[in-house]
């Protein structure tokens, strides 16, 4: 009886043990991903690396200041397309849709949207866009990048919304506003911070986002802020050097990740800041 | 989700038919715009129609996908028909075009990555939703979504200048000298190929795998933990007899998930897996999957029907992750309305 709780015990143990080093391995690529950043990177930023263009090769120097640029450019428009639809959808299935089927299959396409391959999404824009412009362009890219925003932003506002007492709109409605008011007014503004996170998150997913830019907005070496042309981002960038054969591009290559990932990260922490101060104010 | 059932704050306030005014005949559901005495609002209804309107985008999206994508592939669906699925050749200026290569690329790379993915984030899954103190989970569970914020060009950069030498150097000599009499690991190392793609999804597919499982264990009611620690279980004996049977099919649902996802990851498969479009038994040697042909060639195809081809790849891909998905996401709500679950999924 004895021998057999204990081998229970080390069992127990055992298993225990293991879930404890697959999750220290789990996190092992995350640190060498950023141990190999800090180390690579930080040494290829300088002032001129944020300010300068691309140099052809065999010159040193130069910068990625159109990748900058471009991926700011980018991520704006795809705010334009992405939050207002990614709200108001959010607003349609908090306030109005409840269980109704025409809701659920909204609910059910936004989650098998965000499952789709954003490759897929690049092929859609292209025969939509790309095609009929004949050229590949910023408006392109802005508009791939906007509907894979959208069902992320369209989720944190349904549940946000949800968690808005209804007495808030009790209140309103005992004012006299009408129903469309009270929404704007009062229901939207005491989520705000939360659908702030969700876009946040949002734009930190897209923003790093290579493949559906691949063939949209593709690149361009030059400065551009048409939304017509060609328009380079980081991280294309990141992936064309990367793959070039050339040591000084490597080097820039690292130095424009750390950006990215710099990037993305303070993104996610500010996020993440924000849930955790909403939830200790409750 | 979980409380989409009674929220319905609005039917309650206004859209009830008051019983002096209006006729019992009108139910008011479908009329959820008018006010207690009857007034149509016109301001509720186009923000209602508008907001409506908003949602079907999504929906509309998805179909007008599904209708452009095949419109794309129709001149290469016409010549080859089923036969691309299985043709090995690819060969644009003779104008032939076989996906299976790129099937076969994809189809290993991602199963060589739920190989490895699915264990260890059950592992990680049950440590965070069963035995991490609260603080770990919390900061823990931080950690695990930031594994899966690193875009993935970025992964594609240290897969080519960390993970491929690594492997080069280290993994696939121990490998070959340990089980080298298989036809799996022979050939030289080489760093990039199957098995760098396969080990850079694999991580790329843990948060995913990861955190849906967490959610569906912490879903599986409280009750039935402290009725397997009340009769003695110890916490491994409980998570096996009481939560993982629970939770079983959101556990599928998660890996489905991830499957998905590794199926049309592009960019750090791309980089890493040496593309090639050539069907070797070595997990060694290079190979190509959908996505990377689609990243790679999709700019600089030159005629329609090459074209066609790499879009009949993109249609193949998004009807099956769609497709996996949608039954991916089945499995996950069933466990997601379990009553009295410890969690909000």
């Amino acid at each position: 009886m004895n021998s057999r709780g204990s081998r229970r015990r080390l069992k127990d143990l055992l298993a225990r043990g293991t879930c404890v080093a697959f999750t220290l391995l789990a996190v092992v690529p995350l640190a060498s991903v950023l141990l190999y950043l800090g180390a690579k990177g930080v040494s290829g930023l300088s002032w001129s690396f944020f300010t300068e263009l691309p140099r052809p090769v065999g010159e040193s120097g130069g910068g990625m200041a159109n990748a900058f640029g471009g991926t700011l450019f980018l991520v704006g428009l795809a705010c334009a397309v992405g939050i207002p639809v990614g709200v108001l959808s959010g607003v349609y299935l908090a306030e109005f849709g409840g269980r109704g089927r025409f809701a659920s299959v909204v609910r059910f396409s936004a989650d098998v949207m965000s499952g789709v391959p954003s490759i897929a999404v690049g092929i859609f824009v292209y025969t939509l866009v790309v095609l009929s412009m004949r050229r590949f362009s910023a408006l392109a890219g802005g508009i791939a990048l906007g509907i894979l925003m959208v069902p992320t932003i369209m989720r944190t506002t349904e549940e946000l919304l949800k968690l808005v007492p209804d007495s808030l709109r009790e209140a309103g409605l005992a004012l006299g506003l009408p129903k469309w008011r009270v929404i704007l007014r009062v229901v939207l503004r005491t989520g705000a911070s939360g659908i702030a996170t969700g876009i946040m998150l949002a734009v930190a997913r897209v923003a790093g986002e290579t493949a559906p830019l691949l063939f949209t907005a593709f690149n361009n070496r030059f400065w551009s802020a048409r939304l017509d042309r060609p328009m380079g981002s980081l991280p294309v960038q990141v992936y064309t050097y990367a793959v070039s054969p050339y040591a000084e591009w490597h080097q820039q290559a690292w130095a424009a990740a750390l950006v990215l990932v710099g990037m993305v990260l303070v993104l996610n922490v500010l996020a993440r800041l924000l849930t955790w101060s909403r939830g200790g104010s409750r | 989700m979980a409380r989409g059932a009674e929220h319905r704050a609005w039917d309650g306030l206004d859209g009830r038919p008051s019983r002096r005014g209006e006729s019992a005949a009108t139910p008011a559901r479908r009329r959820p715009w008018l006010s207690r005495d009857g007034e149509v609002n016109l301001g509720d209804l186009v923000f209602r129609q508008v907001t409506a309107l908003f949602a079907a985008g999504t929906v509309l999206t998805l179909a007008a996908m599904a209708i452009q994508m095949t419109r794309a592939s129709a001149l290469s669906l016409e010549r080859f028909g089923l036969r691309f699925l299985v043709g090995r050749d690819w060969d644009p200026v003779r104008e032939l075009f076989g996906a299976l290569p790129f099937i076969y690329g994809t189809l290993v790379s991602s199963l060589l990555a739920l190989l490895i993915a699915v264990p260890v984030s059950l592992g990680v899954a049950i440590y965070l939703a069963e035995l991490a103190p609260l603080w770990i989970r919390r900061s823990l569970g931080f950690v695990i979504e930031l594994l899966a914020a690193i875009p993935s060009v970025v992964y594609g950069l240290w897969g080519i200048f960390v993970l491929a030498p690594w492997l080069r150097g280290t993994v696939e000599p121990a490998l070959q000298r340990a089980l080298g009499f298989l036809p799996l690991f022979r050939g030289t190392p080489r760093g990039v190929g199957m098995l760098a793609g396969g080990v850079i999804l694999a991580i790329m597919i843990l948060p995913t795998i990861a955190s849906v499982s967490r959610d569906v264990m912490r879903a599986v009611p409280n009750s039935l933990r402290e009725g397997a620690l009340a009769l003695g279980a110890t916490r491994w004996e409980t998570v096996r007899a009481a939560v993982l049977p629970q939770a079983r099919s959101g556990i599928v649902g998660a890996i489905i998930l991830g499957l998905g996802r590794a199926l049309g990851e592009t960019m750090a498969v791309t980089m890493v897996i040496g593309n090639r479009a050539e069907i070797s038994a070595s997990l060694f040697a290079p190979s190509y999957t959908m996505a990377s042909v689609i990243a790679n060639e999709y700019t600089e195809a030159s005629g329609d029907l090459y074209l066609a081809a790499l879009s009949e790849l993109g249609l193949i891909l998004f009807g099956v992750t769609l497709a996996l998905n949608l039954i991916a996401r089945l499995l996950v709500w069933r466990v997601g309305r379990l009553p009295g679950g410890a969690g909000r999924l």
